[in-house]
């Protein structure tokens, strides 16, 4: 009896599969299907652009080279006092020798010398040279062998390094990276000579906010023709827009080189009109004006693009009611056209502002010295000198940065007020 | 079935004939008049000599340290014999990203028999490096902006009122801090004492300071002559090789200056965590490579100097032009009046820091 009721209130399918369950196995099996479908994207983007850049990132708080090479010198450092300004006691030094034996065998040692010059100039040739001896180093009075390979080792300061860098994290990047260092009253910043990076981050943000400005200035009256013109041109002057977009960046970065220089076109022309004197030719490249120019006229495309667009799903009715009403050709532009167009500025002024933050081998070309970017220093320390470790938290910083900016504008416009099109 | 068996052995042949065809080996350096240098003295005779052997060029060498690193960290090292300056040989050592050379086995003897360690010297400035050539960073002028007293002496980049013009300088601070120290009164020997000091630094920059608005900077070693060209820059450094080509090759109206030359090496390393296959055939080519007629006949289509004391008689004629290479070789006696080597040890150790206070002081 209670078995006939049940069967009559559940609904089965024809081969007594109750409804729900099949629903839920058809809707399960879909469900696969489309993550099956998204997988490989997924993993792709996972394995080639999550993890590379976690890995790159968590470089900039790693320190495994000390610890993992000097282990018995770490232990033995933490008895000694890094701030009494004496010489740590002579099992440090024993412990350093062992420790460099196995190093110097695994050709190891030079490395932990090339990490720690970072810190301390010098340290790279002493673990160098010091190598080389310590395999003849006999048993017993360490101190005075070590002091006899180098005299730097007597150095409170080297030692100060060591400690300072035998924990697996450091915060080491970090500092340095905010133009600090850690001294014995606690973390100050380095002398004023020695400033930098701050001082980057500060001329990065206002140079890339003044190409963003000017991409806009220059970018939306050609987005508004191109809108606003029969399909025929407009296809034409699109053409004009993209084909330098297809063109190299280099080339076009050396374009401006040949334009730009005191005896290039643009000055010769100028002299020549009489505008300017032969001998006061502008200085317009190899300074910021060289970088605002060229990095203006690479990125002008991100804007015109997402604004052309957004223009185009504009009906020219709005301003023909708005002009009938009574406004002026001003008026109407200014309340009824250009609100409509903010989302397209929106998502231009970002694609222009996070592209320029990072932008890095324009500024080397053109920029001279006043108009380089933080990212030519992040070069220069992932190519040249091997620090990839402040090369890491510096972009860690340059990404927090762009964060917060994206979090400020999702608060100020809202990042729902962006449009591609 | 038949058809099967065919296809398998035909695959099988194809495999088998390709590896004992040809066996890839990727040599990695400069690109351009080097690379070309390269290919026709070493390159073209060695595959002759070996017919197994395609050696495939990339141009890779300015980031040769970076991308090295990155290729040891992911266990697979596509390069079997790279081209870098002595400084990044000393860096990729230390790293533990270049293999160790015997020069009594690795390398070829003299052909008097001199052993490899002699002939190539104090050159020898790692125990991973190979030195191929002697270049200089040193200065060239503008001939028709210099008046009738072309500059003779170094410290005319200094001397703003006698020399009017843009000076094209490199953007990093060796040699301009020597140049600079050596224009402010320091003797050669002192140098690099007074540069230990935070004051000798100061001082080495306050120097630069007073031409500070006259400098184009350079960071690619092709800028210099472009500029000088162009006309943009009087006086400017850049490596000699460059300036030979515009000088005798583009007939530019520039001359040099050797004063104050800055001697520098660049050779080869062999990068570790290759295959013992690979390892020893990379080590067959070094040795065909960098004996002594080889380096002599690079000079044949550069003007860098070889790095063997043994090469230097063998230096003939330039191979297109049928010029005399030796009076533009930088160590040829007259250029060589005062010269000075690249202090290695002293860079490598302080290298970032000074480097971080220059591009401080460049940014003020």
């Amino acid at each position: 009896m209670t078995d006939q009721t049940h069967a009559q209130t559940v609904l089965t399918t024809q081969d007594g599969v109750p409804l729900k369950v099949s629903i839920s196995r058809a809707l399960r099996r879909q469900k696969l299907r489309s993550v099956l479908l998204v997988a490989p994207l997924f993993l792709f983007i996972l394995i080639s652009f999550v993890l590379p850049i976690a890995d790159m990132l968590f470089r900039s708080v790693e320190n495994p080279l000390v610890p993992g090479t000097l282990p018995n010198t770490v232990v033995a450092l933490q008895v000694w006092d890094e701030n009494s300004g004496e010489m740590p006691p002579e099992e440090v030094f024993a412990a350093l020798a062992a420790d460099l034996k196995v190093a110097v065998a695994a050709k190891t040692h030079t490395r932990v010398g090339s990490r720690l010059n970072y810190e301390n100039p010098g340290i790279a040739s002493l673990f160098r040279k010091t190598g080389r001896r310590v395999k003849r180093f006999e048993e017993g009075d360490y101190t005075a062998q070590f002091l006899k390979a180098d005299k730097k080792w007597g150095d409170v300061g080297v030692w100060q390094t060591i400690k300072q860098f035998s924990s697996p994290m450091t915060a080491g990047y970090f500092l340095a990276a905010a133009d600090a260092q850690r001294t014995a009253d606690g973390v100050q910043f380095k002398p004023e000579d020695e400033r930098i990076y701050l001082f980057l981050f500060g001329r990065t943000l206002i140079l890339s906010v003044t190409i963003t400005i000017t991409c806009i200035l220059l970018g939306y009256p050609i987005a508004f023709l191109l809108s606003s013109l029969p399909l025929r041109s407009s296809n034409l002057l699109m053409i004009l827009v993209l084909l330098p977009f297809w063109t190299s960046l280099l080339v076009r970065t050396s374009a401006w080189k040949v334009l730009l220089q005191q005896q290039g076109v643009i000055n010769d022309t100028l002299v020549w009109l009489g505008i300017v004197g032969d001998d006061s030719r502008l200085a317009l490249i190899n300074n910021q004006t060289g970088t605002i120019i060229a990095m203006t006229h690479i990125l002008l495309p991100f804007m015109i693009l997402p604004l052309f667009s957004v223009m185009k799903t504009i009906s020219p009715t709005y301003m023909r009611a708005a002009k009938s009403m009574g406004a002026s050709d001003w008026y109407a532009f200014w309340r009824v056209y250009f609100p409509q167009t903010i989302p397209g500025i929106g998502a231009g002024s970002i694609l222009v502002f996070i592209l320029s933050i990072g932008y890095y081998i324009t500024p080397e070309l053109v920029g001279g010295t006043s108009g380089i970017f933080i990212s030519n220093r992040i070069a220069y320390h992932i190519s040249f000198s091997l620090n990839w470790g402040l090369a890491a938290a510096l972009g860690v910083m340059l990404l927090v940065v762009v964060m917060v900016l994206y979090w400020l504008y999702d608060r100020i416009v809202g990042i729902d007020n962006v449009k591609l099109g | 079935m038949k058809l099967k068996s065919i296809l398998i052995a035909a695959t099988a042949f194809a495999v088998g004939s390709t590896a004992a065809l040809a066996e890839d080996m990727t040599i990695v350096s400069w690109g351009g008049a080097y690379s070309s240098s390269q290919n026709n003295a070493y390159h073209k005779p060695y595959m002759a000599a070996n017919p197994g052997v395609n050696i495939i060029n990339d141009e890779s060498s300015a980031e040769a340290v970076a991308k090295l690193r990155a290729m040891n960290e992911a266990g697979n090292v596509t390069w079997d014999v790279v081209d870098v300056v002595a400084s990044d040989a000393i860096r990729l050592c230390d790293e533990g990203l270049a293999e160790e050379i015997d020069p009594a086995k690795d390398l070829a003897a003299a052909p008097d028999g001199t052993s490899a360690a002699d002939d190539f010297g104090d050159l020898l400035v790692s125990d991973c490096f190979i030195p191929q050539i002697v270049y200089s960073t040193t200065f060239g002028y503008r001939t028709d902006k210099v008046g009738d007293s072309p500059p003779s002496d170094i410290c005319a980049i200094f001397d703003t009122a006698k020399y009017p013009g843009k000076r094209a300088l490199e953007k990093r601070p060796i040699n301009n801090v020597e140049w600079a120290l050596i224009c402010d009164g320091v003797a050669k020997d002192d140098i690099y004492d007074v540069l230990e000091t935070p004051e000798g630094v100061d001082r080495a920059l306050a120097k630069l300071g007073t031409i500070k608005d006259d400098v184009v900077w350079w960071s690619s070693g092709s800028e210099t002559p472009q500029l000088l060209a162009d006309g943009e820059v009087v006086m400017g450094s850049t490596y000699n090789g460059r300036l030979f080509a515009l000088i005798e090759e583009d007939k530019q109206p520039v001359a040099m200056l050797w004063d104050a030359q800055v001697f520098d090496l660049d050779g080869w390393i062999i990068p570790t965590g290759l295959s013992p296959e690979r390892l020893a055939a990379a080590k067959k080519y070094i040795m065909f490579a960098t004996d002594t007629q080889r380096l002599a006949d690079q000079a044949k289509y550069i003007s860098y100097g070889p790095a063997r004391k043994s090469s230097a008689p063998l230096v003939g004629k330039h191979a297109e032009l049928g010029i005399d290479m030796a009076p533009h070789m930088p160590t040829d006696p007259n250029n060589a009046k005062n010269t000075f080597l690249y202090n290695y040890e002293w860079w490598a150790d302080n290298r970032d820091d000074l480097d971080a206070k220059f591009q401080a002081w460049l940014a003020k």
